[in-house]
């Protein structure tokens, strides 16, 4: 029973991460209907910023929770870099084919130029970051098995379930989101109700990068370690996730995340950790083949 | 009468082919092996562009000519290359071959190639059948699933672990198993990466002149006006992504064969080479989706600037330059944003090229 208990905290700690990440995959989806493959490294981009402004801060005195703020501001300007540098460009000229290759391409230029700078600055593969969540755990007796969570759990579950809700709030609430949801629907119908097309997608990828930021603290207390490549894998997953909950549909990302995160705990702890990444892909195909828009998607028909 | 003068025309064009490809054969046999900026620099080369050529243009059948996106190439490949390796090192336990200059052991190596191609080409069935009900997107998430599972799986097989093919003793090298060339022997069979690349060049080409690649075409340009006019949508996509896996699954074999050692690793999602997923459906891209011939000469021209960018010494170059060389990876993501955004089109704008209008080209440009 604990295990149990324990497997389900772990995989809602996951799952919790998936779900910020799969939310930046399923906006930028909803509104340009381009998977952003770059997403996923900005988990890597965030790590590396805690990994040098966590030091720094705590020898000012300061509480390490700031230098989320940090890692935030930087995320969100590598976002806001692809989106302007990239992204509009082709965006302007290409097909959706040639944005999917564009999205890999600046994957892989964030990817090796962290290699790139790694090597430059003498940086260590796989140098930890400190955990910004305070240390300790809760005990609970459970019969006679002791049961303990560990705080970083909670805090993530706690405040990703806060930032779910404030962006369901704002999506459905506000002018801006709004604003989102009428460009996601007709670009050009938008347009002409007088809404900055261009300025509504780049407030999407400031939102995304954003919580990808948020993200990254809480992925690295879970394993701290970081290397360039760490990103991509965690983006898959989130990707994934965004897929399985039906990609473009805000609860949809969270549903997915949550869902995979457990799926991929329970693997682990139950079946064994190398058939994972296989269990939660062979899910995915399950759930695409007899729901091809995901748990929580809006099947479309196809007009002639 | 006039389409059945096209086809003499187009079978002696065929016949052409054939003949360049005896005479290139013949010619490579007068060089001496021992000559060393051949063996060593060359024929390696001739041998990436070969396996690469076949996997992307192969690729371009499904995400050009189709118009379906699939991100798991590699996992087709990963496939073949190791059917092929296990089967030959199967013949060699059987005692088949004796030694690796005999006839026995061109058959094996040929039979195994092949029955990589057509076990791929089987899964493909297999996944296509589902995976194709899908469209877009969803395609693509799909067939990348399927990479990364056919690489869990086969590093989860006991007998072709992630040591490569080990079959519980300590020889991890593809040599041991039979199939692996040495250099002298990849000079040697040279002619099997060239007959392989010529062969499913050739198929390629026939298959789409002919009305199944009419067929594949329209479904392309318009699926449900092409359902319309009676055409058998998803029996043409299977076919077509069967097909387009099947030589995947030589192009792996051709890999195996090249290749010292085998590892999933070279077929994941993530790897860090030119051989990956994301950089054959980039070369499907740049050489303009749906010209099979513009796909070859894109991967002929990325396997040629890896070649040049890691042997040439350009990464010894002083300061941050020749670092920034040492991950070419950086370069080319870079250069493929570029072309992308100031040739969207590719290289050939989705055209075939035909040797006829290219000599048109230059002879108008020196008149």
């Amino acid at each position: 029973m604990a295990k149990l208990i324990q497997t389900l905290a772990t995989g809602l700690q996951l799952g919790s991460v998936y779900a910020l990440v799969a939310l930046g995959y399923t906006m930028v989806y909803g509104i340009i209907k381009l998977i952003n493959f770059a997403h996923g490294d900005l988990i890597m981009v965030g790590g590396y910023t805690l990994l040098y402004t966590i030091p720094m801060i705590a020898s000012m005195g300061l509480s390490p929770w700031i230098a989320v703020v940090f890692a935030v501001v930087v995320c969100v300007m590598i976002g806001v870099l692809t989106e302007l540098l990239a992204y509009r460009p082709v965006r302007r000229r290409g097909t959706g084919m040639t944005a999917l290759i564009t999205a890999m391409a600046m994957s892989l230029i964030l990817q090796n130029l962290a290699q790139y700078l790694l090597y430059m600055t003498h940086t260590m593969y796989g140098a930890t970051v400190k955990s910004i969540f305070p240390q300790g755990s809760i005990s609970i007796t459970l019969g006679h098995q002791k049961l303990s969570l560990s705080l970083a759990t909670l805090c993530t579950i706690g405040i990703s379930c806060g930032i779910m809700i404030a962006l369901q709030f704002m999506v459905r609430r506000t002018a801006l989101g709004r604003a989102m949801r009428a460009v996601s629907e007709d670009k050009e119908a938008s347009s002409l109700m007088g809404i900055g097309v261009n300025r509504i997608i780049l407030v999407t990828f400031v939102i995304g990068s954003a919580l990808a930021g948020i993200a990254s603290a809480m992925w690295f207390s879970i394993y701290p370690s970081t290397s360039p490549g760490i990103g991509s894998a965690l983006g898959l997953f989130a990707f994934v996730s965004a897929v399985l909950g039906g990609i473009g549909s805000i609860p949809g990302a969270v549903v997915g995340g949550f869902v995979i995160g457990i799926v991929y705990s329970f693997t682990t702890s139950y079946i064994s950790s190398g058939m994972s990444d296989a269990v939660v892909f062979l899910m995915l195909i399950m759930v695409l083949l007899f729901m091809p828009a995901g748990l929580l998607g809006k099947e479309m028909k196809e007009k002639v | 009468m006039r389409g059945e003068r096209e086809e003499v025309k187009g079978m002696k064009k065929g016949l052409y082919l054939w003949a360049g490809l005896l005479g290139l054969v013949l010619i490579l046999q007068l060089i001496p092996v021992n000559n060393l900026l051949f063996a060593k620099k060359i024929v390696p080369l001739v041998w990436q562009c070969c396996y690469l050529i076949i996997a992307a243009t192969s690729l371009n059948l499904v995400v050009g000519c189709l118009g379906q996106l699939s991100l798991g190439h590699c996992g087709f490949m990963a496939i073949g290359a190791y059917t092929s390796a296990l089967l030959s090192l199967w013949a060699q336990r059987a005692g088949v071959f004796s030694h690796k200059e005999s006839v026995a052991y061109i058959v094996v190596v040929l039979i195994s190639i092949v029955a990589g191609g057509l076990l791929a080409g089987l899964v493909g069935l297999a996944v296509g059948i589902p995976a194709l009900r899908l469209k877009g997107d969803y395609l693509a998430i799909i067939t990348l699933g399927f990479g990364m599972i056919v690489v869990n799986l086969i590093n989860n097989l006991p007998f072709a672990g992630m040591d490569g093919l080990s079959l519980g003793s300590a020889a991890s090298g593809l040599y041991k198993t039979g199939l692996g060339f040495s250099n002298r022997l990849l000079v040697k069979y040279l002619w099997i990466a060239l007959l392989g690349t010529t062969g499913a060049m050739t198929l390629m080409f026939k298959f789409m002149k002919s009305r199944f690649g009419r067929n594949v075409r329209a479904i392309r340009d318009d699926e449900i006006g092409a359902a319309a006019c009676g055409i058998n949508v998803p029996a043409y996509k299977v076919g077509t992504f069967a097909l387009s896996a099947c030589l995947g699954g030589v192009a792996g074999g051709i890999y195996a064969c090249f290749m010292s050692a085998l590892t999933t690793g070279s077929f994941a999602f993530t790897n860090n080479g030119i051989l990956n997923s994301t950089f054959l459906v980039a070369m499907c891209v740049l050489g303009g989706l749906g010209s099979l011939s513009g796909s070859a000469i894109a991967a002929a021209i990325m396997c040629l600037l890896n070649y040049l960018i890691s042997q040439t010494g350009l990464n010894s170059l002083p300061g941050w330059i020749g670092l920034a060389f040492s991950y070419p990876m950086l370069i080319y993501a870079v250069v493929l944003v570029v072309i992308i955004i100031f040739m969207p089109g590719g290289l050939t704008g989705g055209r075939e090229i035909s040797l006829k209008a290219v000599i048109g080209k230059f002879g108008a440009r020196l008149k």
